[in-house]
């Protein structure tokens, strides 16, 4: 007994007793699921290097402490921190702002929702025991996994959306995440959409906070598309240069239903960005693009599962990294095919673009096959920017920061390109080039 | 416009131009002809500037200045333009954005200002035109899937765009039709004026019935061995290389 206490980190002794604390003050919807939860990650601890599906990104390591989770902010930080925000800024949106994690009713569009769209502030759904909670983890795998326990173990605030059947939205839903203030904090929200049958919908979704704060977010977005629903997705990570940022998006597929999603990573020292994807029904689609650009000492993880369960589906799945100084990017990619998913057609690309000889690129795929009709594929390049092109580049005239920024933009665009939403694909490229632009 | 004095040049201890020397006047189209290998292609890229190329000995002038201190946007700027012999292709970047960001990038470094968006199409739709360059290219990837007669026009349109002052041609004419031939070929003589010069590299004495020389060089391993004026691209053509190889190896 004794040993297994010694070997509990200081960040993992901390998370229990904050757990303590917590608890209490939860409101008691899923109090349960919290159990449980908090009980699967006692047992499995913070995961180090050791286990598998963390081999590149220790976060037993990254993780000292555990940071308690943050207070709702007074009314005066929000004002001022919602002033200041720029992820998305420009783009018209029906936003819910969540300020160190708190849902702040004062800076979000509750009251200009668009018809057939319901929204409800997760701890009224809890307090009030929401049906749509049944729907609440819709991927199994997340149940055995550390970060997502966690968050549903702390979860303190969030939403649920729900798009009725046919809804076409034209507005998109933005989730403006911000953190603020000067000293080390966590928070833990959990989002739900739920897009009935044969509904559409764009979700946005904007992660800022003050660089130097080791702070530490874990976001949950759960997402249940329908059959024939479509769910279009668009992250921003422009996270604080000191974060430790966990995320996860989990999502169950219908017959013939659409996701999209986009991740772009610039922010925080250390991110995971997890993508659970199970295709439940027949002949789903799937476009699962990232495009992370890294500079001196950060490192981003994109780990994704997409479980093939039903006939016919389709993934396609691009993974676009930079990596600058000594800097790591990780990606960890694992198709599932299932003894009934035939005629599954799944793809999956990692392409790294070294800047830097310090850096380094990390690619795990995975094809786990049950079914004998199917096409898949992985591949992974590395490699450094072409002289060639660069010489002509050059030759026109350009500067080599400049002959190079558009080779890096021409490089993540693939990724980019995807996104269907015009101002969240402009917003992206507008934060490729104001990296270009810093890096000089 | 441009001289070249005694340029040796070598690429992993390979020499490739031994002591080389060129002049091209003022307004003057030199053509230089001669065998595969006989180092052409790398004089080209040396006026320009690439980097793999070690230079041993030697200086490219440039009106009077030395140019091979400079990077290769230093002397695009300062009017170098190069048209490849095998223009490359740029996934991801889109035609008309290049275009835009070499025009500027060279306006900047002269000191003057941004071309204007509408300018700017103006002059790139007047330049397609009279190069026949079908508008849905420009909206394409630079090069990206473009027969190569179409990379070659593109070329000629980037040059036509850029204005330079002095001009190397790198087999321009290798890979165009006939009419494609022409149309290339009054492109370039339109160009052609008082303040710009030409260095035309061929195989062929037809592109020069269509770019009339003032005058050709015979190149053979990495040096200048004979000039004259159009006739001897005439000579050329009937004769072959054999005599200057001859006196290589003699
Ligand atoms: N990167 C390189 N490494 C080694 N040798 C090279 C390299 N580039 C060129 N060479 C050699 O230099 C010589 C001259 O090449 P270059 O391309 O300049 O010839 P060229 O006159 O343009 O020929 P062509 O008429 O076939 O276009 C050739 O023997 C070629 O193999
Ligand atoms: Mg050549």
């Amino acid at each position: 007994m004794a040993d297994v206490t010694n070997l509990r980190t200081a960040a993992e002794a901390g998370l229990s007793k904050l757990f303590e604390v917590a608890r209490m003050q939860f409101p008691t919807g899923v109090s349960i699921a919290r159990e449980e939860a908090f009980r699967y990650f006692e047992a499995v601890g913070l995961p180090s290097r050791r286990v598998e599906a963390f081999k590149y990104t220790d976060l037993r390591a990254a993780l000292k402490e555990a940071a308690a989770p943050a207070e709702s902010p007074a009314a005066e930080v929000v004002r001022a921190a919602v002033q200041d925000a720029k992820g998305f800024a420009g783009i018209e949106a029906v936003r819910l702002t969540f300020v160190n994690g708190h849902l702040d009713l004062g800076a979000s569009d509750l009251d200009r929702v668009p018809g057939q769209v319901t929204i409800t502030p997760l701890n009224d759904a809890l307090a009030n025991g929401d049906p749509l909670l049944d729907r609440l983890a819709p991927v199994a795998q997340t149940r055995e996994n550390p970060i997502y326990q966690l968050n549903a173990a702390f979860m303190a605030d969030g939403a649920l959306i729900r798009v009725a059947a046919g809804a076409k939205v034209e507005t998109p839903i933005h989730l403006r995440f911000i953190g603020t203030g000067s000293a080390a904090f966590s928070t833990a929200t959990r989002v739900l959409a739920v897009v009935e049958e044969g509904a559409e919908v764009t979700i946005l979704e904007s992660h800022e906070g003050p660089d130097g704060i080791a702070y530490q977010p874990n976001d949950a977005l759960d997402v249940v598309v329908a059959d024939r629903a479509r769910f279009h997705h668009t992250r921003l990570n422009t996270e604080g240069q000191a974060a430790v940022a966990l995320s996860t998006i989990s999502a169950r597929l219908g017959a013939e239903s659409h996701i999209e999603t986009v991740n772009l990573v610039v922010g925080a020292v250390l991110s995971r960005h997890q993508i659970y994807l199970h295709f439940a029904g027949e002949n789903a689609t799937a476009t699962v693009n990232g495009a992370t650009m890294l500079g001196h000492g950060q490192l981003a993880d994109s780990t994704l599962l997409a479980d093939h369960a039903a006939v016919g589906g389709v993934s396609r799945e691009l993974f676009k990294t930079v990596i600058d100084g000594d800097s790591t990017g990780v990606f960890q990619g694992k198709i599932i095919v299932e003894q009934i998913a035939q005629k599954t057609d799944g793809k999956m690309k990692s392409d790294c673009l070294l800047l830097s000889d310090d850096g380094q690129m990390m690619n795990k795929p995975e094809l786990e096959i049950f079914a004998d009709d199917v096409a898949c594929g992985h591949g992974a390049t590395c490699g450094a920017l072409d002289d060639d092109l660069l010489f002509y580049l050059m030759a026109r005239g350009l500067p080599k920061p400049q002959a190079e920024s558009l080779l890096v933009q021409a490089f993540l665009g693939e990724a980019v390109e995807a996104v269907s939403h015009e101002g969240a694909r402009a917003a992206l490229i507008s934060e490729v080039e104001a990296w270009l632009a810093r890096r000089g | 416009m441009l001289e070249i004095k005694n340029l040796v040049v070598q690429i992993e201890d390979n020499r490739i131009l031994n002591g080389l020397d060129l002049t091209v006047g003022d307004g003057e189209v030199a053509a230089i002809m001669g065998p595969n290998g006989s180092g052409k292609s790398t004089l080209s890229y040396v006026i320009a500037g690439k980097v793999d190329y070690e230079v041993l000995e030697g200086e490219i002038l440039l009106n009077g200045e030395n140019i091979l201190e400079m990077g290769p946007d230093e002397r695009a700027a300062a009017g170098v333009f190069l048209a490849f012999q095998y223009p490359l292709e740029i996934p991801g970047v889109g035609t008309m954005t290049f275009l835009k960001a070499c025009l500027n990038a060279q306006r900047k470094a002269r000191g003057e200002g941004e071309l204007s968006t509408p300018d700017f199409i103006r002059k790139v739709n007047a330049a397609a035109e009279t190069l026949e360059i079908n508008r849905d290219m420009l909206k394409r990837a630079l090069n990206v899937g473009f027969s190569g007669g179409e990379k070659k026009r593109m070329e000629i349109l980037q040059m036509a765009l850029l204005q330079p002052q002095f001009c190397v041609l790198d087999e321009t004419d290798s890979g165009l039709d006939i009419d494609a031939l022409r149309i290339v070929s009054e492109g370039v003589n339109a160009l052609r004026a008082e303040g710009r010069s030409f260095l035309v590299i061929t195989h062929y004495q037809r592109l020069l019935n269509h770019i009339v020389p003032d005058t050709v060089h015979v190149m053979s391993q990495g040096r200048i061995v004979k000039s004259g004026g159009k006739e001897l691209a005439l000579e050329l053509e009937a004769s072959g290389y054999a005599e200057y190889r001859a006196s290589e190896a003699a």
